[in-house]
Order: C-alpha cells, then structure tokens, then sequence
C-alpha cells in the first residue's frame, strides 16, 4: 500500500506546484499548459490517444523483446570469448554515442518506411543496458562456484548452463529495466524519423504542429505512464522468475 | 606389496605470486603425504597454513611448482556449503550426476533415498534457504559423495555451523563415513574434529605448510570426546601446533 500511495503522493505535489505556477505566473498556455488543461485533455482525446498507444506500445513490446535477446546473446557471446569482449567492447559503447535523431533517418533509408526501422532504433537502445548489466553479473559469478564445478567434472558449457547463466539472470533484469524506460523515448524517435501516421510518437507531431499544447503533454504523460507500466510488470515478472533474489535480499537485510 | 596410496604427495611446493609485485606467498613448502584406500585423514593446522590450497591440489584445481603429485579423482565440498539458490535440495545433490547427462527424474530417483538416510526427508523440494546450516552442509556432502569420485575433500566443513550443529555434524559424519568406507581428506583447524573424525591426524606448520605431526588415532568408532584415547591424541596434536605449554 505504502509504495503505491508514496509515489501518488509524490506526484500530487508536483501536481500541484505545476498547477500553481501555470496559475500565478500567466505564462502562456502554448508555452507551458496546466496539469488541468492536460488532464482536460486526456480526458477528451482517450479515444485518439489509446488508438495511438496501440502500435507504439507494440513496437515497443517487440523491441525490448529482441533488445533483449540480442543483448543477451551478445553478452553471453563476450563472456565467452575474451578475444571477442576486447575486440568490441569499445565498438559497442561506440554504437551507445550515436545520436538516434541522426541515426533513425538513416534506418529509415536502408529499411523503409515499415515497422522494422522503428524496431531496430527501439533494440538499438535497449540492447546496451542488458549487455553491460548481464556481462557484470556474469563476471561477478563466485570463483569457488566454478572451482566447484570443475570438480564435478563440469565442461565450459556445463558451467555456463547449470552456474552462470541462472546466477546472471538478475544482471539481465536489472538490464531490461533500464533499457524499458529508455525503448519509450526510442520508439518515439522512431516514429517521427519513419513519418508513421500513427502511434504516440504521430500523435506528439501532428499535436505539436498544431500548437495544441495540452494534447501533446497528454501525449508525453501516456508514454511515461507506459514506461511505469512496463517497469513495473518487469519488477514484477523477475520476482517470480527469480524468486531465490528477492527473498535472499529481503531476509539479509 | 602394500597397495599404492591413493594419494601420494612427494616434497610438493606451491607458492602464489604477491599481490601487485610484492613478495610471493609460499604457500606449501616440501610436503609429503600418502593417504591409502578407506583412510580417512585429517588435515589441522593454524589459519593460512595453506589447507585449502592442499585440498585444491589434490582435486587437480592447482598444480604443484615443484615436487610429485598423484591422486585418485577427488570431489571437492568446499567451506561454504555453495548451494546454488535456484534448484531444491534433491537437484543441487544431483548436481553432479546431471552435469554427467543423467536426466533429471532418473537422477532425483537416484538421490530420494540418500535423503531419508541422511535425515533430509521432506526437504527435497526445499530450497537452500528454507534450510538450516546442518541440512544445507548435508546437501551439500551428498552433492560431494554423488560425484562419484574416490576420494572426497571435505574443506572445514563445519566450520560455518554454530558449536551444538558443529558437534551433531560431527556425529553425524562419523557415522556415515564408518558406514561408507571412502578415502577421505578433511580439513579443519578444530583439532577435536579431527581427532574425532580421522583415522590420522596430520599437523601441518604455519606458513609455508609442511606436515610437522602424522598421528595415529587408536580406539574404535564412534570416538567421544572424552574417551582417553582422544584426550591423549587431540593433547599431541595441540602440541605439535606449538599450542599447548
């Protein structure tokens, strides 16, 4: 109960400053809209706004997947080979440094103007966070866990199956839950750079245009309420995927 | 002909090299031991006399600088019992067998009557931290015992145990290794432990170890830890440690 009236709390008062501010410092409503105003007009626009959230939320959905996948793949892939980790780890922090505004047009160019672009921006950014995050947990494996397994008579790939792999599970989560915040604004991006005509990324363009100021806030707060969503069904899946995590943190404290 | 030893060390040395270019740390220094079949031999010595380091040796997990070394495939059950948190006690004591390609009913059939005979009914679907200390250090030695292996290397297996689970462990395992006749090798820096537990006692020096004392135990199982003949021999060691005035 607490940790979903904390939260509430918290973002009634910012609420409330906001509306207060909006209210006292007559700036104008194309410049900054009152959280009333907003709310105005997610109320009005829930149709428009829910036919958008529709196929951002899918590409979206389907990008973490294959962010993740390929992630992980690539960090199992590193673990394995020294030779490979030091070869592209820089390339890979490379790839991190490059702008999507710039890099989005470009896919658009080599990928066309369907879903796969959007996708590929979407597990571009999501792919990072899980490769750094699973390759330290990987890395922070118990030595005398693999000693243990040696003894046993473990081959590389009994090791990494049986030890390391479930022991980096958690690093992959904590990955995911970074790069769900992140996919959010990705998948944005990608729906401008692809001119999508529709999705929350359509919807923010066409309102902005517009100068219809309080649709697009609206806009912006489903995708945010999308990215809480989201992190918050990862939280939850990984506490039953993993449950041996949470309850050796909870009952070590 | 005697049999051969099961293990055989001759004037072994293992030393590591120093943390960032300091001196290196000896760690083993000349040391010769034999262990034969069914023996069980406990290794006591002071804290970093390099215990571990002989157990890792024997295991094939190191090998030696200088000095002969043979030893018959051992299993290793390190201090902490190291089960791994995601499987339920029966799987983590198939670890090995299911690292050997037994699939995973036919090793949970294999394992189901170990549980029962080392007091660990009704915990098999248990993880390890629904465990006590004592149950998860039983897991764990059959985990040791189900690799097959002819030697066990057991590394102060008790030493994490409160000092009531300590004394029913040592019970306990004397009782299943009088039961099962294996070779063992156990280390401890309890010398009662190993008076209690080992067919012979070996001393080992500060570091660099060497073996300074090879004891003979006299007296039947199960020892207690009053019994004359382990007062006697636990005064010995103390002395060959340099404890005792």
């Amino acid at each position: 109960m607490r940790r979903l009236l904390l939260p509430l709390a918290a973002i009634l008062v910012l609420l409330g400053i906001w509306q207060l501010y909006a209210g006292v410092s007559g700036v104008s409503s194309l410049v900054l809209p009152s959280p009333v105003d907003v709310g105005r007009a997610l109320v009005e626009d829930r149709g428009a706004l829910w036919h958008n959230l529709k196929p951002t939320a899918a590409e979206i959905l389907l990008g973490i997947v294959l962010g993740a996948a390929v992630g992980l793949l690539v960090a199992v892939a590193l673990r394995l080979s020294a030779l490979a980790r030091e070869a592209t780890y820089p390339l890979l922090v490379a790839s991190q440094a490059i702008p999507i505004p710039i890099l989005a047009p470009l896919l658009v160019v080599w990928l066309g103007f369907g879903l796969l672009p959007k996708l590929v921006v979407i597990a571009l950014v999501t792919f990072f966070p899980v490769v750094v995050t699973t390759l330290s947990a990987l890395a922070a494996v118990d030595p005398d866990l693999i000693k243990l397994m040696r003894t046993l008579d473990a081959g590389r790939w009994q090791t990494f199956v049986r030890v390391e792999l479930p022991s980096a599970l958690p690093g992959v989560f904590a990955g995911a839950k970074v790069a769900a915040v992140f996919s959010v604004i990705a998948a944005l991006l990608g729906e401008q750079a692809a001119g999508s005509n529709s999705g929350l990324g359509y919807l923010l363009t066409v309102t902005v245009q517009n100068l219809e100021m309080s649709e697009a806030f609206a806009s912006v707060c489903v995708l945010a309420g999308f990215a809480i969503v989201l992190f918050a069904l990862l939280t939850l899946l990984e506490r039953r995927a993993l449950p041996w995590v949470h309850r050796s943190t909870s009952t070590g404290a | 002909m005697a049999p051969l030893p099961l293990i055989a060390f001759d004037g072994v040395s293992r030393t590591f090299a120093g943390r960032r270019g300091g001196e290196p740390v000896p760690a083993l220094r000349d040391l010769s031991l034999r262990v034969a079949e069914g023996e069980t031999v406990a290794v006591v010595g002071p804290s970093g006399c390099g215990k571990t380091t002989l157990l890792e040796l024997i295991c094939g997990l190191q090998r030696p600088d200088s000095g002969a070394l043979r030893s018959a495939p051992a299993a290793l059950m390190p201090q902490r019992d190291l089960l791994l948190p995601w499987l339920p006690a029966v799987d983590n004591a198939a670890l090995a067998l299911r690292v050997r390609g037994v699939a995973r009913d036919a090793a949970r059939r294999e394992v189901a009557p170990w549980f029962e005979r080392f007091g660990l009914s009704g915990f098999e679907t248990a993880r390890p931290h629904e465990l006590s200390g004592g149950m998860r250090q039983r897991v764990s030695f059959l985990r040791t015992l189900l690799a097959g292996k002819p030697v066990l290397s057991l590394d102060e297996p008790f030493a994490a145990l409160d000092a009531i689970t300590r004394a029913e462990m040592q019970a306990w395992l004397a009782r299943i290794l009088a039961e099962a006749t294996r070779t063992v090798v156990l280390v401890t820096h309890d010398v009662e432990e190993a008076v209690l537990l080992g067919d012979r006692v070996l001393v080992m020096s500060p570091r660099p170890g060497r073996i300074v004392a090879d004891l003979t135990v006299q007296g039947d199982r199960p020892r207690h830890r009053n019994d004359a003949a382990v007062v006697e021999l636990r005064a010995r060691a103390l002395e060959a440690l340099g404890v005792a005035a």
